[in-house]
């Protein structure tokens, strides 16, 4: 059995500012990642980060992951565990763990004072004819693919979806030499930043408002996709379709938080459609209803990597408190940093999250 | 327009180019940047105030355009890659267009290549005076391309190879 005063589940760019911020307020930590490396989804991101310094904007997230990686190992209160998953909370507030060491499957008993979530979120799919051919991806798996594995996904790309990832991921085939023959959205407008739109509207991607994709054809593999306009209700316009020729269909159409560990814990969750869907009601300390649970990052709500990266260090640092850890700067260090909180949900993108954020709200 | 096809229209563009007689003076920055979005890393990366202060992180970037000498150091700093240098003086029937380009491979000095515009058309082939790839800029090289000063409001981009 591990006692620990922490427990971080995720090492992403929320998981590792909780490690960071407990650890250094004064907690022993164990932090839990799934895959063999720390930095979450920041180790595919070679885009610069929006933001302020402080969220390390101008960065490529990629550049940020390790730097924050490289802090995490350094501290010695920090305990790292990495290609171990997290299995469940228990009752008795033990959580098991699945460590692989050596092509061996190792049990593991932790027993925190606290539990820092920050398992991140889940892709949403499409439904339409053929959605299974080869070919057909999640953004997060062309990304992995392209960047972390250094694998084209194919040569001419349908990208679903014209959200952040969307775009970026468009933007980065292109950079990987990959064609992208367009990008659909059913909404009306583009929902990523319009500077992410602008740069790869101006290497000649056409990005198509108000479509949907109809159908996918192909004998062994993605061949060619269908697509039409939509009218009000998101229905296809007969006689609106377009064929493409195209090998890979990249879908991008949104992600839900991952909340199984909320679920399992006790907590009080709520459906909120602006946070992409079921979320655990917590205060502005991101502490749920259950008292030594504590959310940060997309498994909170689905936002950015700078604001998970905020919201990281103030679960830290309220976890660590709230087990009565003295810490000097803990006033100060967290006005600032639900003032920074505050600031990255200002402005018109933000109202969407500002309003997901009162829902879930105590 | 901007909203539906990322392509800004003639007066979104108009606000943010500089006036003639400003453009007249020396090289300037247009910054193509249309929606309050959290960022402020070109008043971060400014040192010659030419960025105007942020009030919050959400505000616009204002140029103030007594104080922006053009030197170039907020272009690859913008995440949006929406920032570019204009010197309109560089020659009689050219500017000097300087801009952050991602893609490899990067053209070499004196090389032609394909200007296109905010749609990713084609405009006319131009040619590149320089090319900046150092440490500081993080893989955000910058490119500066002569441009007929009668398509300088057109181009915003380029092709390398097939012409």
């Amino acid at each position: 059995m591990i006692r620990r005063d922490i427990l971080v589940i995720g090492g992403g760019p929320s998981g590792l500012c909780a490690a960071i911020a407990a650890a250094k307020s004064g907690a022993t930590v164990l932090l839990v990642e799934r895959s063999k490396y720390l930095g979450g989804q920041l180790v595919k991101q070679t885009h610069m980060f929006f933001g302020s310094e402080k969220q390390y904007a101008s960065k490529r997230g990629i550049d940020i992951g390790k730097t924050l990686a490289e802090e995490v190992t350094s501290h010695e209160n920090i305990k790292i565990l990495t290609d171990t998953t997290a299995l469940g909370i228990y009752e008795d507030g033990v959580v098991t763990l699945e460590q692989r060491k050596n092509q061996e499957e190792i049990y593991i008993k932790v027993r925190p004072k606290s539990i820092i979530v920050g398992t991140g979120a889940l892709e949403k799919s499409l439904p339409f004819p053929n959605n299974d051919l080869p070919g057909i991806y999640g953004a997060g798996a062309v990304q992995t693919l392209m960047n972390e594995y250094l694998v084209k996904p194919g040569n001419r790309v349908l990208m679903v979806g014209a959200g952040n990832i969307g775009l970026i991921i468009s933007y980065q085939l292109l950079q990987a030499g990959v064609e992208v023959a367009g990008i659909i959205d059913a909404s009306s407008n583009i929902g990523g930043y319009l500077v992410h739109a602008s740069k790869i509207r101006r290497s000649g991607v056409p990005i198509l408002t108000g479509y949907t994709i109809v159908k996918a054809e192909g004998e062994n593999h993605l061949e060619k996709a269908t697509i039409a306009k939509v009218d009000q209700n998101w229905k296809p316009i007969p006689g609106t379709e377009k064929e493409m020729d195209v090998d890979v269909i990249c879908i991008s159409v949104g992600l839900t938080p991952s909340s199984a560990f909320f679920w399992q814990g006790g907590c009080d969750m709520e459906y909120v459609r602006e946070l992409g869907g079921y979320v655990p009601k917590r205060n502005k300390y991101l502490q749920t209803t259950v008292e030594n649970i504590y959310v940060a990052g997309d498994s909170a709500g689905i936002e950015e990597a700078s604001s998970a990266m905020v919201e990281g260090s103030i679960a830290g640092l309220a976890a660590s408190h709230d087990l009565g850890l003295v810490y000097e700067a803990y006033d100060q260090e967290m006005e600032e940093l639900l003032q920074e909180l505050q600031a990255l949900r200002g402005g018109e993108k933000g109202g969407h999250v500002r309003k997901g954020y009162e829902k879930a709200g105590l | 327009m901007l909203r539906t096809t990322g392509v800004p229209t003639e007066q979104e563009l108009d606000a943010v180019f500089p006036s003639k007689e400003r453009l007249e003076k020396g090289p300037v920055v247009v910054v193509e940047c249309f929606e309050t979005i959290p960022c402020n890393p070109c008043y971060t990366a400014c040192h010659s105030g030419g960025i105007r202060a942020f009030k919050n992180i959400i505000d616009l970037p204002t140029v103030d355009y007594e104080e922006c000498n053009g030197c170039t150091l907020c272009i690859s700093s913008c995440p949006g890659l929406a920032i570019m240098v204009i010197d309109y003086r560089y020659h009689k029937d050219y500017v000097k267009m300087t801009i952050p380009f991602e893609f490899s491979p990067l053209p070499k000095p004196e090389d032609w290549v394909m200007g296109l515009n905010r749609n990713g058309k084609e405009v006319k082939r131009v040619q590149v005076l320089s090319v900046k790839n150092t440490k500081h800029l993080d893989k955000t090289p910058m490119i500066s391309i002569a441009v007929p000063k009668g398509q300088f409001k057109e181009i915003r981009n380029i092709r390398v190879g097939d012409l």
